[in-house]
C-alpha cells in the first residue's frame, strides 16, 4: 500500500507542476453525502497522505478553485448553493462527482428530495466510485481531473480575457 | 426495573389525568400508557417532572388505513433505566393538530417541528413553529412521510422566508456563515449576531442534507435496511446498523449467538475509537496546536487501517446483518488487534502528555464553551456532550446490549461543561474502549456468527438504543409487511445541536470552531 501510495503521488506532483504551473486548488461541497465521503477528503490532509506537499490544496472559496469536488446524491435543500459555488468558480472548471451517491444517487435514488447523481444538475468531467472512495482512490481521481483540465485549457479560453 | 415499579408509576398519577386514560400495559420492559391526546402536556409533565423522566423521541405514524388516525408516540426514559415509559395519542386526520408538550419538556421542541415538517400535523401551542428539515420552499401542501404521498409528482419550489431572530442594538452585527463551509465539513447555517468579538446570540438552521431517509427505509425490505442505517451518518455508521438490527431482531424475537453479541460489542468499539481520535485531534487542531493534532490524525488513519484489515472496510460498513455479524474475528486477527491497541495507548499517552502540557491548549479550551449542567439537564443532551457536564448517563451501562453486561468498564465524567471536560472524557473513553475490546476478545465464546432471520411479525413497535460516539442513538421501527411500516431515526445529534447554542454566546467569534469540535455533531445524522 505504501509502495503504491509513493508511486501515486509521484505522479500527482509531477503532473500538477506539468498542467498548471502551480497547486491545483480543489473546492469541497457536500450535497447531500453521509459524511464518510467527507471523512475521507479530509483523510488527504493526515500525515500519511498529505495531499499539500504534492501541490494540491483544499481551499476555502470557490472563487480560488479549479476542481469542484462533489459528494452526495444532490439533494433538495443543498442544489440552489452548489450550483451557486459552481458558478462563482472561475473556468476553465472541473467537476468531480466522488462517491456512489454523487455517481448515480445510491442508496438514495428515489427519495423524494435527492437527484440521481451530480450530472443531473452540473456537467461532471470525473467520477470516482466508491463508497467512500479511498483516499488513494481519490487521488487517481485528481490525476484524471487534470488531465481533463489540460484538455479544457487547450480547447477553451477563459471568458474576459482578450486572446 | 420490575412490572410493580412501573405499575406503581400509573398509581401516582395525579386524579385529573386519570379520566382520559384509555389503556395502559405494563410488562417487564415498558409501560404504555393510552391517552387522549389533550392530556398528553400534563401527562408528559407529571413524568418529567416527578420521575425525572428523559425524552428519547417524539414522532408520530400515519395509521390511517390500520387505525383510521395518526398515532402519535412519546417514548420517555427513567434515569438509569428504570424503565421506559411509551405514551401514545391518537390524532384524527380531520383537525390535523396534537398540543405541544414543549412547554413542559422543552426537548421536544425540534421533534415537534419535525412532525409539523414532514406529517402536516399542527403542534399546537408550540412556541417556535417554524419549519425544520424541510427547507423554506417547500409547498405547503405536500407532506412526504404521509402514506399517501406520492413522490412521483414533482414538488415545485415556492418563495418563501425564513424568519431567524434578530438581535438589535448599537454595534450589533449579523455574521451568516455556511452552507457551504470554508473547511471540509458538512452544510448547515449558522447566524452569529456579534458586538465585536462577543456573541451575543448563535442560531443554528439545519436541514441541508435531508435526503428523506426514513421514506426511504419504508420501502427497503429489513435486511436491506441495514446498508440504509450505515448511510445516515457515514462515521457511526456502524453503531445505527446495529440500532437498526437489534430493533428488527426484537422485533422477531431473534436470539443473536453469543459470539456475533461480543463481535458487536468489539466492532462498535473500534469505530468509537477511531472516531474520538478524530475528535481530540480536531479540538487540538482548532487551539493552533498542529504537530499534536498530526500525532491523533495519524493514530486515527492507523486505526481506520486496522478496521479496514479486520472487517475489509474502513468504516466497518456491511458488518452487520439481521441476527448477527457477517465478519467473524479469527485468532490471528485477534493477535494483531490486541498488539496494535497496545502500541496506540502507549502513542495515545504520549499525544495527551504533549498536548495537555500545553499552556496555550490549556488556555484556550479552559472555560469556553460552557454548557451548564441545567442546561443540559434541560435540553437532555446525550453522550460524552452529557458526560462533560456532569449528567451521569451512558447506554452501554445502563441498558446494556450487544455483550457489554459481560465487561466492566468505567464511564467517565466532568462537571465542567467547556471544551476542556469534553476533551478529557473523550480521552478517558479511549482508554476504556481499549479495555472493553481486550476485554472482548479474551472473553469471547466459539460459535456460529450468526443466525438465520425469522418472519417479522406485522405492527409491532421496537425500538432499540445504542451509545455511539456521539451518544445514545435510537431506531424505533413499526413492523409493515416486509419492511418497516415506519422508521423513526434519532441521532444524538438531533439531541446536541440545540445545546450548541446555548454553550456558545458569550464566547469570541474564534472560539466558535473550537466549542463546536468539541460538540462534534453530525448534520447528516439530525437531518435524515
Ligand atoms: S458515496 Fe457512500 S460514503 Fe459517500 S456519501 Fe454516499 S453513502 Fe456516504
Amino acid at each position: 500500500m505504501t509502495s503504491d501510495l509513493s508511486h501515486l503521488s509521484g505522479e500527482l506532483k509531477e503532473r500538477a507542476k506539468k498542467v498548471l504551473g502551480r497547486s491545483l486548488a480543489i473546492r469541497e461541497v457536500d450535497a447531500g453525502s453521509c459524511n464518510a465521503c467527507e471523512v475521507e477528503v479530509n483523510a488527504l490532509s493526515n500525515p500519511v497522505y498529505d495531499i499539500e506537499r504534492l501541490g494540491v490544496h483544499i481551499v476555502a472559496s470557490p472563487r480560488h478553485a479549479d476542481l469542484l469536488l462533489v459528494t452526495g446524491p444532490v439533494n433538495r435543500n443543498m442544489e440552489i448553493p452548489l450550483i451557486k459555488t459552481y458558478k462563482a468558480m472561475p473556468e476553465p472548471r472541473i467537476v468531480a462527482a466522488m462517491g456512489v451517491c454523487a455517481i448515480s444517487g445510491g442508496l438514495f435514488k428515489g427519495s423524494y428530495c435527492c437527484h440521481r447523481g451530480v450530472a443531473e444538475v452540473l456537467p461532471v468531467d470525473v467520477f470516482i466510485p466508491g463508497c467512500p472512495p479511498r483516499p488513494q482512490a481519490i487521488i487517481q481521481g485528481i490525476m484524471e481531473a487534470l488531465d481533463m483540465m489540460e484538455a479544457k485549457r487547450q480547447t477553451e479560453r477563459p471568458k474576459g480575457i482578450l486572446p | 426495573m420490575s412490572v410493580e415499579d412501573l405499575k406503581e408509576i400509573m398509581e401516582g398519577l395525579p386524579p385529573a389525568i386519570l379520566p382520559a386514560i384509555a389503556h395502559w400495559e405494563a410488562d417487564a420492559e415498558q409501560l404504555t400508557i393510552q391517552v387522549e391526546k389533550g392530556a398528553l402536556p400534563m401527562l408528559a409533565g407529571h413524568l418529567h417532572r416527578k420521575h425525572h423522566a428523559r425524552l428519547i423521541s417524539e414522532h408520530v405514524a400515519d395509521e390511517r388505513r390500520e387505525e383510521g388516525c395518526f398515532i402519535l408516540y412519546l417514548v420517555l426514559i427513567l434515569p438509569r433505566d428504570k424503565g421506559v415509559v411509551t405514551c401514545l395519542a391518537e390524532i384524527e386526520p380531520l383537525y390535523g393538530s396534537f398540543p405541544s408538550i414543549t412547554s413542559e419538556i422543552f426537548a421536544a421542541n425540534w421533534f415537534e417541528r419535525e412532525v409539523q415538517d414532514l406529517f402536516g400535523l399542527t403542534a399546537e401551542g408550540h412556541p417556535d413553529p417554524r419549519p425544520l428539515m424541510l427547507y423554506d420552499d417547500w409547498p405547503a401542501d405536500r407532506y412526504p412521510l404521509r402514506k399517501d404521498f406520492d413522490a412521483t409528482v414533482p414538488i415545485p419550489r415556492v418563495p418563501s422566508h425564513y424568519a431567524f431572530k434578530r438581535v438589535e442594538g448599537e454595534g450589533i452585527f449579523e455574521i451568516p456563515v455556511g452552507p457551504v463551509h470554508a473547511g471540509v465539513i458538512e452544510p448547515g447555517h449558522f447566524r452569529f449576531s456579534v458586538a465585536g468579538e462577543p456573541i451575543i446570540n448563535l442560531e443554528i438552521r439545519l436541514g441541508y442534507v435531508h435526503r428523506g431517509v426514513e421514506k426511504l427505509s419504508e420501502a427497503l425490505p429489513y435486511a436491506q435496511g441495514t446498508f440504509l442505517a450505515e448511510r445516515i451518518s457515514g462515521d457511526n455508521g456502524y453503531s445505527h446498523s446495529l440500532a437498526y438490527c437489534q430493533a428488527v431482531e426484537a422485533a422477531a424475537a431473534l436470539q443473536v449467538p453469543e459470539r456475533a453479541l461480543f463481535l458487536r460489542t468489539v466492532y462498535s468499539e473500534m469505530e468509537r475509537l477511531y472516531n474520538h481520535m478524530g475528535d481530540v485531534a480536531g479540538i487540538v487542531l482548532d487551539t493552533a496546536f498542529t504537530p499534536g493534532a498530526q500525532m491523533a490524525y495519524l493514530l486515527r488513519e492507523r486505526l481506520m487501517g486496522l478496521n479496514e484489515s479486520v472487517s475489509g472496510s474502513r468504516f466497518l460498513r456491511s458488518l452487520n446483518c439481521l441476527g448477527g455479524v457477517r465478519r467473524d474475528i479469527d485468532h490471528v486477527a485477534s493477535l494483531r488487534i490486541n498488539a496494535f491497541l497496545v502500541k496506540a495507548k502507549l502513542d495515545f499517552n504520549d499525544f495527551k502528555m504533549k498536548v495537555l502540557g500545553m499552556p496555550s491548549f490549556l488556555d484556550r479550551t479552559e472555560t469556553t464553551g460552557v454548557l451548564s449542567l441545567e442546561a443540559a439537564r434541560q435540553l437532555m443532551v446525550v453522550g460524552p456532550v452529557a458526560r462533560a457536564s456532569g449528567i451521569d448517563i451512558d447506554v452501554r451501562r445502563d441498558r446494556p446490549y450487544a455483550a457489554y453486561k459481560d465487561v466492566s468498564f468505567n464511564v467517565p465524567l466532568h462537571r465542567e461543561g467547556d471544551v476542556q471536560a469534553r476533551f478529557l472524557v473523550k480521552c478517558e473513553e479511549v482508554y476504556e474502549s481499549i479495555s472493553i475490546i481486550e476485554q472482548a476478545l479474551d472473553q469471547i465464546p466459539a460459535g456460529p456468527i450468526s443466525v438465520h432471520m425469522s418472519a417479522v411479525p406485522e405492527m409491532l413497535a421496537r425500538f432499540s438504543l445504542v451509545e455511539s460516539h456521539r451518544g445514545e442513538l435510537m431506531h424505533w421501527i413499526l413492523t409493515g409487511a416486509g419492511c418497516p411500516h415506519r422508521h423513526k431515526v434519532r441521532d444524538a445529534s438531533f439531541m446536541n445541536w440545540p445545546a450548541l447554542e446555548v454553550a456558545v454566546p458569550g464566547n469570541i467569534v474564534p472560539d466558535f470552531p473550537l466549542v463546536n469540535k468539541s460538540f462534534n455533531l453530525s448534520y447528516a445524522g439530525n437531518d435524515l
